[in-house]
Protein backbone atom coordinates (compact mmCIF):
# COMPACT_ATOMS: atom_id res chain seq x y z
CA UNK A 1 0.00 0.00 0.00
CA UNK A 2 1.23 3.68 -0.90
CA UNK A 3 0.76 6.60 1.57
CA UNK A 4 -1.74 8.24 -0.53
CA UNK A 5 -3.82 4.89 1.05
CA UNK A 6 -6.15 6.41 2.99
CA UNK A 7 -6.56 2.53 4.94
CA UNK A 8 -3.23 2.95 6.57
CA UNK A 9 -2.59 4.12 9.98
CA UNK A 10 0.34 5.38 11.64
CA UNK A 11 0.20 5.50 15.17
CA UNK A 12 2.53 8.19 17.22
CA UNK A 13 3.19 6.81 21.13
CA UNK A 14 3.87 10.76 22.32
CA UNK A 15 2.20 13.58 21.73
CA UNK A 16 5.29 16.22 22.86
CA UNK A 17 7.81 18.11 20.74
CA UNK A 18 8.65 15.08 18.80
CA UNK A 19 5.61 12.82 18.40
CA UNK A 20 3.19 16.36 17.18
CA UNK A 21 5.77 17.62 14.90
CA UNK A 22 5.97 13.97 12.96
CA UNK A 23 2.01 13.86 13.08
CA UNK A 24 2.19 17.24 10.91
CA UNK A 25 5.24 16.41 9.09
CA UNK A 26 3.40 12.99 7.93
CA UNK A 27 0.95 15.11 6.26
CA UNK A 28 3.17 17.83 4.88
CA UNK A 29 4.87 15.04 3.14
CA UNK A 30 1.93 13.75 1.98
CA UNK A 31 0.46 10.40 4.25
CA UNK A 32 -2.92 10.52 3.16
CA UNK A 33 -4.18 8.00 6.07
CA UNK A 34 -4.80 8.03 9.86
CA UNK A 35 -3.00 9.61 11.83
CA UNK A 36 -3.36 8.90 16.02
CA UNK A 37 -0.97 10.47 18.64
CA UNK A 38 -1.38 8.94 22.41
CA UNK A 39 0.10 10.44 25.25
CA UNK A 40 -0.16 9.57 29.09
CA UNK A 41 -0.13 13.45 29.66
CA UNK A 42 -3.93 15.28 30.19
CA UNK A 43 -2.75 18.35 29.03
CA UNK A 44 -2.99 19.80 25.51
CA UNK A 45 0.58 19.76 23.69
CA UNK A 46 2.76 21.89 24.73
CA UNK A 47 6.69 23.30 24.68
CA UNK A 48 8.32 21.86 27.25
CA UNK A 49 11.32 24.62 27.51
CA UNK A 50 9.68 26.97 28.78
CA UNK A 51 8.17 25.31 32.15
CA UNK A 52 11.52 26.06 33.73
CA UNK A 53 11.22 29.77 32.50
CA UNK A 54 8.54 31.76 31.89
CA UNK A 55 5.73 29.27 33.33
CA UNK A 56 7.46 29.74 37.03
CA UNK A 57 8.10 33.68 36.26
CA UNK A 58 4.44 34.44 35.41
CA UNK A 59 0.58 32.73 35.86
CA UNK A 60 0.56 31.32 32.17
CA UNK A 61 -0.85 28.53 31.52
CA UNK A 62 0.43 25.91 29.10
CA UNK A 63 -2.74 26.36 26.69
CA UNK A 64 -0.43 29.58 26.15
CA UNK A 65 2.32 27.79 25.05
CA UNK A 66 0.30 25.37 22.75
CA UNK A 67 2.87 23.73 19.87
CA UNK A 68 0.63 23.58 17.36
CA UNK A 69 -2.98 25.81 18.00
CA UNK A 70 -6.44 23.27 18.22
CA UNK A 71 -7.21 23.53 15.11
CA UNK A 72 -4.38 22.26 13.36
CA UNK A 73 -5.39 19.01 14.79
CA UNK A 74 -8.63 19.10 13.12
CA UNK A 75 -7.60 20.46 9.89
CA UNK A 76 -4.65 17.79 9.35
CA UNK A 77 -7.02 15.47 10.74
CA UNK A 78 -4.81 13.95 13.53
CA UNK A 79 -6.19 12.36 16.32
CA UNK A 80 -5.27 13.34 19.81
CA UNK A 81 -5.63 10.79 22.21
CA UNK A 82 -4.70 12.02 25.65
CA UNK A 83 -4.28 10.50 28.89
CA UNK A 84 -4.30 7.00 27.68
CA UNK A 85 -0.58 5.01 28.38
CA UNK A 86 0.20 2.24 25.63
CA UNK A 87 0.96 -0.71 27.88
CA UNK A 88 2.22 -3.22 24.71
CA UNK A 89 3.12 -3.10 20.97
CA UNK A 90 2.34 -6.71 19.76
CA UNK A 91 4.30 -6.62 16.81
CA UNK A 92 3.24 -9.42 14.68
CA UNK A 93 -0.04 -8.24 15.22
CA UNK A 94 0.45 -4.81 13.52
CA UNK A 95 -1.01 -3.95 17.02
CA UNK A 96 -0.75 -1.62 20.29
CA UNK A 97 -2.66 -1.98 23.76
CA UNK A 98 -4.15 0.72 25.18
CA UNK A 99 -5.00 1.47 29.39
CA UNK A 100 -8.38 1.65 28.47
CA UNK A 101 -9.06 -1.91 27.36
CA UNK A 102 -8.69 -1.44 23.49
CA UNK A 103 -6.86 -1.73 21.34
CA UNK A 104 -4.95 -0.25 17.80
CA UNK A 105 -3.75 -1.68 14.91
CA UNK A 106 -1.25 0.29 12.84
CA UNK A 107 0.80 -0.09 9.54
CA UNK A 108 3.19 2.18 10.81
CA UNK A 109 4.62 2.80 14.45
CA UNK A 110 6.42 5.76 15.96
CA UNK A 111 7.64 5.70 18.85
CA UNK A 112 8.20 9.15 21.08
CA UNK A 113 7.81 8.07 24.12
CA UNK A 114 10.94 10.66 25.65
CA UNK A 115 12.22 10.18 29.26
CA UNK A 116 10.97 10.78 32.96
CA UNK A 117 12.66 12.71 35.86
CA UNK A 118 15.12 10.48 37.90
CA UNK A 119 14.40 10.65 41.54
CA UNK A 120 17.34 9.15 43.20
CA UNK A 121 16.68 6.87 45.99
CA UNK A 122 17.04 9.42 49.05
CA UNK A 123 15.92 8.66 52.36
CA UNK A 124 12.69 9.66 52.86
CA UNK A 125 12.17 11.35 49.53
CA UNK A 126 9.08 9.36 49.24
CA UNK A 127 6.98 10.66 52.51
CA UNK A 128 8.28 14.08 52.08
CA UNK A 129 5.74 17.47 51.23
CA UNK A 130 6.27 18.96 48.18
CA UNK A 131 9.01 17.09 46.35
CA UNK A 132 8.67 17.93 42.45
CA UNK A 133 10.65 16.88 39.37
CA UNK A 134 10.67 19.60 36.52
CA UNK A 135 9.49 18.14 33.25
CA UNK A 136 5.91 18.57 32.25
CA UNK A 137 2.89 20.92 32.78
CA UNK A 138 1.62 19.67 35.98
CA UNK A 139 4.98 19.44 37.44
CA UNK A 140 5.48 23.01 36.68
CA UNK A 141 1.69 24.58 38.05
CA UNK A 142 2.77 22.29 41.46
CA UNK A 143 5.79 24.33 41.77
CA UNK A 144 4.36 27.90 41.04
CA UNK A 145 1.27 26.93 43.63
CA UNK A 146 4.09 25.45 45.96
CA UNK A 147 5.67 28.65 46.48
CA UNK A 148 2.69 30.46 46.09
CA UNK A 149 0.63 29.20 49.16
CA UNK A 150 4.06 29.07 50.97
CA UNK A 151 4.60 31.63 53.41
CA UNK A 152 8.82 31.41 53.68
CA UNK A 153 9.23 30.53 50.15
CA UNK A 154 12.35 28.09 50.70
CA UNK A 155 12.92 26.32 47.95
CA UNK A 156 15.58 23.61 47.61
CA UNK A 157 17.19 22.35 44.13
CA UNK A 158 18.69 19.29 44.02
CA UNK A 159 21.00 18.72 40.82
CA UNK A 160 22.81 22.07 39.20
CA UNK A 161 22.37 21.12 35.89
CA UNK A 162 20.33 23.05 33.27
CA UNK A 163 16.99 22.44 34.60
CA UNK A 164 18.06 23.11 38.22
CA UNK A 165 19.59 26.30 37.64
CA UNK A 166 16.94 27.19 35.25
CA UNK A 167 14.26 26.73 37.88
CA UNK A 168 16.41 28.65 40.55
CA UNK A 169 16.64 31.51 38.70
CA UNK A 170 13.00 31.62 37.99
CA UNK A 171 11.65 31.03 41.47
CA UNK A 172 14.62 33.53 42.89
CA UNK A 173 12.63 36.12 40.39
CA UNK A 174 9.40 35.06 42.08
CA UNK A 175 10.09 36.08 45.12
CA UNK A 176 11.58 32.59 46.68
CA UNK A 177 14.94 31.84 48.38
CA UNK A 178 16.53 29.48 47.00
CA UNK A 179 19.29 27.13 47.92
CA UNK A 180 20.67 24.50 44.86
CA UNK A 181 22.43 21.14 45.90
CA UNK A 182 25.17 20.03 44.15
CA UNK A 183 27.10 16.64 44.16
CA UNK A 184 29.92 17.17 41.61
CA UNK A 185 32.84 19.77 42.65
CA UNK A 186 30.84 22.70 40.04
CA UNK A 187 27.74 23.35 38.90
CA UNK A 188 27.06 22.03 34.68
CA UNK A 189 29.94 19.81 35.65
CA UNK A 190 28.63 17.04 32.98
CA UNK A 191 27.95 19.35 30.09
CA UNK A 192 30.23 22.55 29.92
CA UNK A 193 34.19 23.42 30.93
CA UNK A 194 34.95 24.56 34.23
CA UNK A 195 35.06 28.18 33.16
CA UNK A 196 31.43 28.32 32.15
CA UNK A 197 30.31 26.98 35.57
CA UNK A 198 32.33 29.37 37.36
CA UNK A 199 30.54 32.20 35.17
CA UNK A 200 26.76 30.42 36.10
CA UNK A 201 27.68 30.55 39.63
CA UNK A 202 28.56 33.68 40.33
CA UNK A 203 25.75 34.75 38.05
CA UNK A 204 23.40 32.71 40.27
CA UNK A 205 25.28 34.27 43.64
CA UNK A 206 25.22 37.96 42.98
CA UNK A 207 21.66 37.30 42.09
CA UNK A 208 20.75 36.05 45.40
CA UNK A 209 20.86 32.15 45.27
CA UNK A 210 22.83 29.69 47.20
CA UNK A 211 25.01 27.62 45.85
CA UNK A 212 26.64 24.37 47.55
CA UNK A 213 28.77 21.81 45.35
CA UNK A 214 30.68 18.96 46.56
CA UNK A 215 27.09 17.92 48.82
CA UNK A 216 24.74 14.42 48.54
CA UNK A 217 21.51 14.52 49.93
CA UNK A 218 21.36 11.72 52.05
CA UNK A 219 18.11 11.93 53.72
CA UNK A 220 14.43 13.83 53.64
CA UNK A 221 12.62 14.41 56.77
CA UNK A 222 9.54 15.78 57.20
CA UNK A 223 8.12 18.11 59.68
CA UNK A 224 4.58 19.24 59.53
CA UNK A 225 4.19 21.43 56.64
CA UNK A 226 8.05 22.02 55.57
CA UNK A 227 10.81 18.98 55.08
CA UNK A 228 14.79 19.25 56.34
CA UNK A 229 17.00 18.36 53.83
CA UNK A 230 20.42 16.88 55.26
CA UNK A 231 23.45 16.31 53.32
CA UNK A 232 26.47 14.24 54.23
CA UNK A 233 28.39 16.84 55.24
CA UNK A 234 25.98 17.99 58.16
CA UNK A 235 24.12 20.75 56.14
CA UNK A 236 20.74 20.79 57.16
CA UNK A 237 17.75 22.92 55.24
CA UNK A 238 14.80 23.88 55.78
CA UNK A 239 13.03 23.60 52.80
CA UNK A 240 9.25 24.16 51.97
CA UNK A 241 9.24 23.34 47.64
CA UNK A 242 12.03 20.52 46.93
CA UNK A 243 12.70 20.24 42.83
CA UNK A 244 14.51 17.22 42.09
CA UNK A 245 16.57 17.67 38.49
CA UNK A 246 19.56 15.17 38.51
CA UNK A 247 18.38 13.71 35.62
CA UNK A 248 16.49 11.30 33.70
CA UNK A 249 15.59 8.04 32.96
CA UNK A 250 14.56 6.85 29.84
CA UNK A 251 11.17 5.47 28.35
CA UNK A 252 12.39 2.70 26.49
CA UNK A 253 10.30 0.08 28.50
CA UNK A 254 7.56 -0.56 26.01
CA UNK A 255 9.76 -0.85 23.21
CA UNK A 256 12.15 -3.38 24.85
CA UNK A 257 9.13 -5.56 25.53
CA UNK A 258 8.50 -5.49 22.27
CA UNK A 259 11.69 -7.04 21.24
CA UNK A 260 13.54 -3.91 20.16
CA UNK A 261 16.76 -3.40 19.92
CA UNK A 262 18.10 -1.13 23.41
CA UNK A 263 21.14 0.44 23.57
CA UNK A 264 21.49 3.31 26.10
CA UNK A 265 18.14 4.22 24.01
CA UNK A 266 15.77 2.74 21.60
CA UNK A 267 18.15 1.86 18.72
CA UNK A 268 17.77 3.81 15.17
CA UNK A 269 19.37 3.91 12.22
CA UNK A 270 19.93 6.87 10.17
CA UNK A 271 16.56 7.16 8.97
CA UNK A 272 14.90 6.93 12.53
CA UNK A 273 14.23 3.25 11.99
CA UNK A 274 14.61 0.67 14.56
CA UNK A 275 15.36 -2.95 14.08
CA UNK A 276 11.85 -3.63 13.06
CA UNK A 277 11.08 -1.96 9.22
CA UNK A 278 7.54 -0.52 10.50
CA UNK A 279 8.51 0.65 13.64
CA UNK A 280 10.48 4.32 13.66
CA UNK A 281 11.69 5.81 17.30
CA UNK A 282 12.25 10.02 17.67
CA UNK A 283 13.26 12.43 20.34
CA UNK A 284 15.24 11.48 23.93
CA UNK A 285 13.93 7.98 23.41
CA UNK A 286 16.81 7.13 20.55
CA UNK A 287 20.19 6.20 20.53
CA UNK A 288 21.63 7.59 16.59
CA UNK A 289 24.34 8.05 14.94
CA UNK A 290 25.80 11.53 14.59
CA UNK A 291 27.60 11.36 10.78
CA UNK A 292 29.32 14.84 11.77
CA UNK A 293 30.96 13.55 14.83
CA UNK A 294 31.10 9.68 13.65
CA UNK A 295 29.53 8.33 17.07
CA UNK A 296 26.52 7.17 18.73
CA UNK A 297 24.69 9.60 20.92
CA UNK A 298 21.45 10.41 23.00
CA UNK A 299 20.29 13.96 22.71
CA UNK A 300 17.99 15.57 24.88
CA UNK A 301 16.99 18.68 22.72
CA UNK A 302 14.09 20.66 21.31
CA UNK A 303 15.90 20.27 17.95
CA UNK A 304 16.75 16.38 17.85
CA UNK A 305 12.86 15.87 18.84
CA UNK A 306 11.70 18.15 16.02
CA UNK A 307 14.61 17.28 13.13
CA UNK A 308 14.30 13.28 13.95
CA UNK A 309 10.42 13.71 13.80
CA UNK A 310 10.95 15.15 10.15
CA UNK A 311 13.50 12.82 9.38
CA UNK A 312 10.57 9.81 10.06
CA UNK A 313 7.50 11.15 8.48
CA UNK A 314 9.75 11.78 5.13
CA UNK A 315 11.06 8.01 5.73
CA UNK A 316 7.62 7.09 5.97
CA UNK A 317 6.17 8.94 2.98
CA UNK A 318 8.94 7.04 1.11
CA UNK A 319 11.65 9.47 0.79
CA UNK A 320 15.63 9.09 0.85
CA UNK A 321 16.76 11.65 3.70
CA UNK A 322 19.65 10.87 6.10
CA UNK A 323 19.60 12.56 9.85
CA UNK A 324 22.93 14.72 10.26
CA UNK A 325 22.44 17.39 12.45
CA UNK A 326 24.96 19.63 14.38
CA UNK A 327 23.40 19.93 18.00
CA UNK A 328 22.02 22.99 19.24
CA UNK A 329 20.71 23.67 22.87
CA UNK A 330 19.74 26.79 24.85
CA UNK A 331 19.58 27.81 28.24
CA UNK A 332 17.76 31.40 29.64
CA UNK A 333 18.63 32.51 33.28
CA UNK A 334 18.57 35.83 34.74
CA UNK A 335 19.23 37.96 31.99
CA UNK A 336 21.86 35.62 30.55
CA UNK A 337 20.90 33.42 27.09
CA UNK A 338 23.32 30.73 26.82
CA UNK A 339 23.54 28.86 23.08
CA UNK A 340 25.21 26.28 22.40
CA UNK A 341 26.49 24.50 18.80
CA UNK A 342 27.88 21.53 18.72
CA UNK A 343 29.25 18.60 20.92
CA UNK A 344 32.34 19.41 22.73
CA UNK A 345 32.70 15.85 24.36
CA UNK A 346 36.76 14.74 23.37
CA UNK A 347 37.77 18.23 23.59
CA UNK A 348 41.53 19.23 24.71
CA UNK A 349 41.76 23.04 24.37
CA UNK A 350 39.51 25.92 25.35
CA UNK A 351 39.52 29.37 23.82
CA UNK A 352 37.74 32.13 25.77
CA UNK A 353 36.54 35.42 23.85
CA UNK A 354 34.99 38.15 26.17
CA UNK A 355 33.72 40.96 24.05
CA UNK A 356 33.49 44.17 25.84
CA UNK A 357 30.72 43.42 28.69
CA UNK A 358 31.40 41.22 31.49
CA UNK A 359 28.18 39.47 30.73
CA UNK A 360 28.62 38.52 26.81
CA UNK A 361 31.62 35.87 26.21
CA UNK A 362 31.66 33.19 24.38
CA UNK A 363 33.84 29.95 24.63
CA UNK A 364 35.70 27.74 21.65
CA UNK A 365 36.38 23.82 22.33
CA UNK A 366 38.99 22.50 19.84
CA UNK A 367 40.39 18.72 19.57
CA UNK A 368 43.21 19.54 18.69
CA UNK A 369 42.56 22.01 15.44
CA UNK A 370 39.38 20.55 14.73
CA UNK A 371 36.27 22.81 16.20
CA UNK A 372 34.06 21.03 18.08
CA UNK A 373 31.47 23.50 19.83
CA UNK A 374 30.87 26.91 21.00
CA UNK A 375 29.01 28.09 23.96
CA UNK A 376 27.91 31.76 23.72
CA UNK A 377 26.73 33.72 26.37
CA UNK A 378 24.54 36.61 25.72
CA UNK A 379 26.41 36.52 22.18
CA UNK A 380 24.45 34.86 19.59
CA UNK A 381 27.55 36.05 16.83
CA UNK A 382 29.34 33.16 17.97
CA UNK A 383 26.69 30.35 18.20
CA UNK A 384 25.42 31.23 14.81
CA UNK A 385 29.74 31.67 13.23
CA UNK A 386 30.08 29.09 15.18
CA UNK A 387 27.49 26.94 13.42
CA UNK A 388 28.83 28.12 10.09
CA UNK A 389 32.79 26.73 11.12
CA UNK A 390 32.06 23.35 12.50
CA UNK A 391 29.89 22.34 9.82
CA UNK A 392 32.13 23.32 7.21
CA UNK A 393 35.13 22.36 9.18
CA UNK A 394 37.10 24.99 7.91
CA UNK A 395 40.23 25.15 9.89
CA UNK A 396 40.66 28.02 12.42
CA UNK A 397 43.41 30.60 13.37
CA UNK A 398 43.49 29.85 17.32
CA UNK A 399 45.70 32.68 17.82
CA UNK A 400 43.37 34.82 15.43
CA UNK A 401 40.37 33.99 17.61
CA UNK A 402 42.43 35.01 20.86
CA UNK A 403 43.14 38.50 19.33
CA UNK A 404 40.05 40.96 20.53
CA UNK A 405 41.61 43.20 18.36
CA UNK A 406 40.20 41.27 15.27
CA UNK A 407 36.37 42.50 14.43
CA UNK A 408 34.30 39.25 14.56
CA UNK A 409 33.38 38.48 11.41
CA UNK A 410 33.01 35.55 8.93
CA UNK A 411 36.27 35.01 7.79
CA UNK A 412 38.19 37.04 10.67
CA UNK A 413 39.55 34.09 12.57
CA UNK A 414 40.44 31.49 9.19
CA UNK A 415 43.56 29.98 9.13
CA UNK B 1 -6.95 43.50 13.45
CA UNK B 2 -4.14 42.96 11.48
CA UNK B 3 -3.81 41.67 7.74
CA UNK B 4 -0.44 39.92 7.16
CA UNK B 5 0.89 38.66 3.45
CA UNK B 6 3.35 35.79 3.42
CA UNK B 7 5.41 35.28 0.08
CA UNK B 8 7.30 31.32 0.28
CA UNK B 9 10.17 30.38 -1.60
CA UNK B 10 7.58 28.12 -3.70
CA UNK B 11 6.32 32.00 -4.97
CA UNK B 12 2.70 31.02 -3.25
CA UNK B 13 1.49 34.39 -1.27
CA UNK B 14 -0.75 33.86 1.93
CA UNK B 15 -2.74 36.72 3.56
CA UNK B 16 -4.01 35.71 6.93
CA UNK B 17 -5.47 38.01 9.69
CA UNK B 18 -4.99 37.65 13.76
CA UNK B 19 -5.10 40.49 16.57
CA UNK B 20 -2.47 39.35 18.93
CA UNK B 21 0.68 36.95 19.37
CA UNK B 22 3.94 37.03 17.00
CA UNK B 23 3.95 36.79 13.13
CA UNK B 24 6.07 33.60 13.98
CA UNK B 25 2.86 31.90 15.99
CA UNK B 26 0.13 33.49 12.42
CA UNK B 27 2.79 31.85 10.09
CA UNK B 28 2.89 28.30 12.55
CA UNK B 29 -0.87 28.23 13.02
CA UNK B 30 -1.02 28.83 9.09
CA UNK B 31 1.40 26.11 8.07
CA UNK B 32 3.90 29.21 5.80
CA UNK B 33 6.23 26.98 4.82
CA UNK B 34 9.63 27.95 6.44
CA UNK B 35 8.06 29.56 9.31
CA UNK B 36 8.62 26.96 11.99
CA UNK B 37 9.77 28.56 15.33
CA UNK B 38 11.06 25.30 16.69
CA UNK B 39 12.40 27.31 19.72
CA UNK B 40 8.93 28.42 20.89
CA UNK B 41 9.85 32.06 20.19
CA UNK B 42 12.65 32.54 22.19
CA UNK B 43 14.84 34.18 19.70
CA UNK B 44 17.53 31.08 20.01
CA UNK B 45 16.94 28.86 16.25
CA UNK B 46 16.36 31.27 13.39
CA UNK B 47 14.06 29.42 12.31
CA UNK B 48 10.96 32.09 11.75
CA UNK B 49 13.40 34.53 9.57
CA UNK B 50 11.45 36.85 7.13
CA UNK B 51 12.49 40.07 5.01
CA UNK B 52 9.80 42.97 5.58
CA UNK B 53 8.52 44.73 2.30
CA UNK B 54 11.65 47.88 2.63
CA UNK B 55 8.33 50.28 2.13
CA UNK B 56 6.86 48.75 5.27
CA UNK B 57 10.37 48.81 7.35
CA UNK B 58 9.61 52.07 9.89
CA UNK B 59 5.87 49.49 10.46
CA UNK B 60 8.02 46.91 12.15
CA UNK B 61 10.94 48.45 13.17
CA UNK B 62 14.71 47.66 14.04
CA UNK B 63 15.34 44.29 15.60
CA UNK B 64 17.52 44.40 18.96
CA UNK B 65 20.42 43.20 19.66
CA UNK B 66 20.31 39.34 19.79
CA UNK B 67 17.99 39.16 17.42
CA UNK B 68 20.47 41.37 15.19
CA UNK B 69 23.40 38.78 16.11
CA UNK B 70 21.13 35.53 15.28
CA UNK B 71 20.69 37.44 11.61
CA UNK B 72 23.96 38.80 11.16
CA UNK B 73 25.97 36.24 9.74
CA UNK B 74 23.30 34.29 8.03
CA UNK B 75 23.54 33.98 4.31
CA UNK B 76 20.06 34.95 3.40
CA UNK B 77 20.36 37.68 5.33
CA UNK B 78 18.97 41.90 3.89
CA UNK B 79 18.74 45.16 5.97
CA UNK B 80 15.16 44.10 5.94
CA UNK B 81 15.77 40.87 8.10
CA UNK B 82 13.73 40.36 11.50
CA UNK B 83 12.89 37.62 13.21
CA UNK B 84 9.30 36.76 13.04
CA UNK B 85 9.00 35.60 16.84
CA UNK B 86 10.02 38.76 17.86
CA UNK B 87 7.66 41.12 15.34
CA UNK B 88 4.15 41.68 17.93
CA UNK B 89 0.94 41.97 16.22
CA UNK B 90 -0.77 45.03 15.99
CA UNK B 91 -3.11 47.00 13.86
CA UNK B 92 -0.33 49.18 12.85
CA UNK B 93 0.72 45.93 10.78
CA UNK B 94 -2.32 45.93 8.98
CA UNK B 95 -1.42 45.26 5.21
CA UNK B 96 2.39 43.87 5.77
CA UNK B 97 4.21 41.65 3.39
CA UNK B 98 6.91 39.45 4.57
CA UNK B 99 8.76 37.20 2.54
CA UNK B 100 10.00 33.80 4.26
CA UNK B 101 13.55 33.69 3.79
CA UNK B 102 15.03 30.29 2.69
Amino acid sequence: MSIASENMVCVIIGASHAGVNCAFALRREGWKGKIILYDIDKNFPYHRPPLSKTYLTSEEGTEQRLLFPKENYKTDNITLRLGIAVNTIKRKENTISLSDGSSQTYDKLVIATGASPFIPPIQGIDMANNVFPMRTADDAVNIRNTINNSLHKRAVIIGGGYIGLETAASLKKRGAHVTVIEREERVLARVTAAEMSEFFTKLHLRNGVEIHTNKHVISIKRKGNYSVVACDDGTKLNADLIVVGVGITLNTELAQNAGLDIDNGIKVDETTRTNDANIFAIGDCTNHYNPHYKYHLRLESVQNAIEQAKTAAKTICNQKVIYDIIPWFWSDQFDIKLQIIGLSKGYNNIIIRKEGGENSFSIWYFKDDELLAVNAVNFAKAFVLGAKLIKSKQKIDQMKLTDLSIPFKPNSFLA
Amino acid sequence: MAKITFITSDGNSTTVEATSGSVMELGVQNKIKGIDGDCGGVCSCATCHVHVNPAQWDKVGSPLEIENDMLEFDENVSEYSRLSCQIKINEKLDGLVLTVAK
